[in-house]
């Protein structure tokens, strides 16, 4: 385990390099926006990345609330805080982007404002989990990580109503891209899962050591009542 | 049924019979709501029709903030004495214990609403140009959709530290969209645009996912140790 870590560290390290070559050199120049449309790679790459990393929380809320396993539940907190990175790297790169072609940061749209109620419902979750005492902690964010799948779908809608003026979806939504952009896109959206999986996975057992550390104290505690600590 | 509705009944018999003593909750949530009315009032001083365009917001942050206030205090009273681990033993269902709590602030927030809708009034002269009969049901669904998260809330709030700070930041998210189908219910009302039936749909959708919601989880939220 501890070999591999290094290795894909390395290939990671690669791959985005590869990647940021594609999309800032190799990748065609768009016609209308011209270079300001590089930007997408990024912002439609991590996008995926952290409705893919929420959605796996969700996953693993349930699975704790559930079978109440531990592992569930790191990986639950894992997936939360490298999720709110990634997303508020989409928060960021959507107006330095939207700025120059539609000429204002910021519009309420649906999907720019459901972005940024998924990222409010996920720090209030990080909030959670650090304000409260450790051993309902996992229960409680659980909790509240299925309230927010609850709320996903309402907010949609109800932001759907107001006019929506974000460019559709590139996948499934009817608009037309450059096949070799597509490709840029994968590319870069396939380099960012691996530096997700990099960080989740150093998140993940920093957790679990942490969780081992905790357990082995209120253990010596346990032995020696009068023993000095 | 008969027994979580008997239950449910003495449980918000009792709440409401110590408010009605006390009169804790709703004292410092008038005084609350009145303070954000006159503050708003004169940081905007609107003309009648900038106000029917705006009130709609002003109206319900008011009545959010001041609702926060009351259900910052429904489970407080049963941490002294340690009421809420006798409620922990007791075999009476946790979903009764929340239904009354949830129902107990919906009346205290419905009472404020009705106290203050004369003074909203006043202030911003305003005169509805949509069927005023509708604010009825929106404030109503609206209120649940407020109390029903912010009760539950409340209660996972009493597990961490400074739990009155907590309460509005896990509350506030979650409700956007039914501040935004209120807000925008109301104003569609006052204004007499367009319909706002769509709100009223959506906000009925919010009610009954979270009140499910709630009464599933709630025990877990209880037992939580």
């Amino acid at each position: 385990m501890k070999r591999v870590f290094p290795i894909l560290g390395i290939l990671t390290a690669a791959l985005l390099s590869y990647a940021l070559y594609e999309a800032l050199i190799a990748a065609p120049t768009e016609q209308t926006m011209g270079n300001v449309q590089r930007i997408f790679y990024y912002h439609v790459a991590s996008a995926w990345t952290a409705f893919l990393l929420f959605f796996i929380n969700f996953g693993a809320s349930v699975a704790y609330l559930i079978r109440r396993n531990p592992i569930a539940d790191a990986i639950a907190v894992t997936t939360a805080e490298v999720g709110v990175v990634f997303c508020t790297v989409v928060l960021v790169t959507g107006p330095l982007w939207a700025r120059p072609v539609w000429g204002i940061w910021w519009t309420w749209d649906v999907r720019l404002t459901s972005t940024l109620v998924l990222w409010l419902i996920y720090v209030s979750y990080l909030m959670l989990r650090r304000f409260s005492s450790s051993g309902q902690t996992p229960l409680l964010a659980a909790v509240l990580a299925v309230f927010g799948a609850l709320d996903v779908p309402l907010v949609y809608f109800s932001i759907w109503f107001f006019r929506t003026q974000h460019p559709q979806p590139v996948i499934g939504g009817g608009g037309s891209i450059d096949p070799r952009m597509m490709h840029v896109l994968l590319l870069n959206w396939a380099a960012f899962l691996c530096f997700a999986f990099l960080v989740c996975w150093s998140r993940y057992r920093l957790e679990r050591l942490q969780k081992d550390v905790e357990e082995a104290q209120a253990l010596e505690s346990m032995v020696q009542p009068g023993g000095t600590r | 049924m008969s027994r979580l509705a008997a239950i449910t009944g003495a449980a918000l018999a009792k709440d409401l019979r110590l408010e009605w003593r006390s009169k804790d909750a709703i004292n410092a949530m008038l005084f609350f709501a009145l303070l954000v009315v006159v503050i708003f009032s004169f940081s905007f001083n609107p003309t009648a029709e900038e106000s029917r365009q705006i009130a709609g917001g002003l109206i319900w942050v008011a009545f959010l903030f001041a609702a926060v206030v009351a259900l910052n205090q429904t489970w407080a009273r049963e941490l002294r004495n340690q009421v809420l681990d006798a409620y922990r033993v007791s075999p009476a269902p946790a979903s009764a214990l929340f239904l009354s709590k949830a129902l107990g602030n919906f009346i205290f927030v419905s009472v404020l609403e009705a106290l203050m809708a004369p003074l909203f009034i006043i202030f911003y002269s305003l005169r509805a140009l949509g069927p005023t009969w509708q604010l009825i049901p929106v404030s109503a669904l609206g209120t649940w959709a407020i109390v029903v998260n912010g009760t539950f809330f409340a209660a996972m709030s009493l597990r961490t530290r400074s739990r009155e700070i907590m309460l509005p930041l896990l509350l506030f998210p979650i409700s956007i969209p039914a501040l935004l189908a209120t807000v925008n219910a109301t104003t569609l009302i006052l204004t007499g645009e367009a319909s706002a039936k769509v709100w009223i749909v959506l906000l009925l959708a919010y009610d009954v996912v979270f009140t499910t919601g709630c009464l599933l989880l709630f025990e877990i939220v209880l037992h939580a140790e």
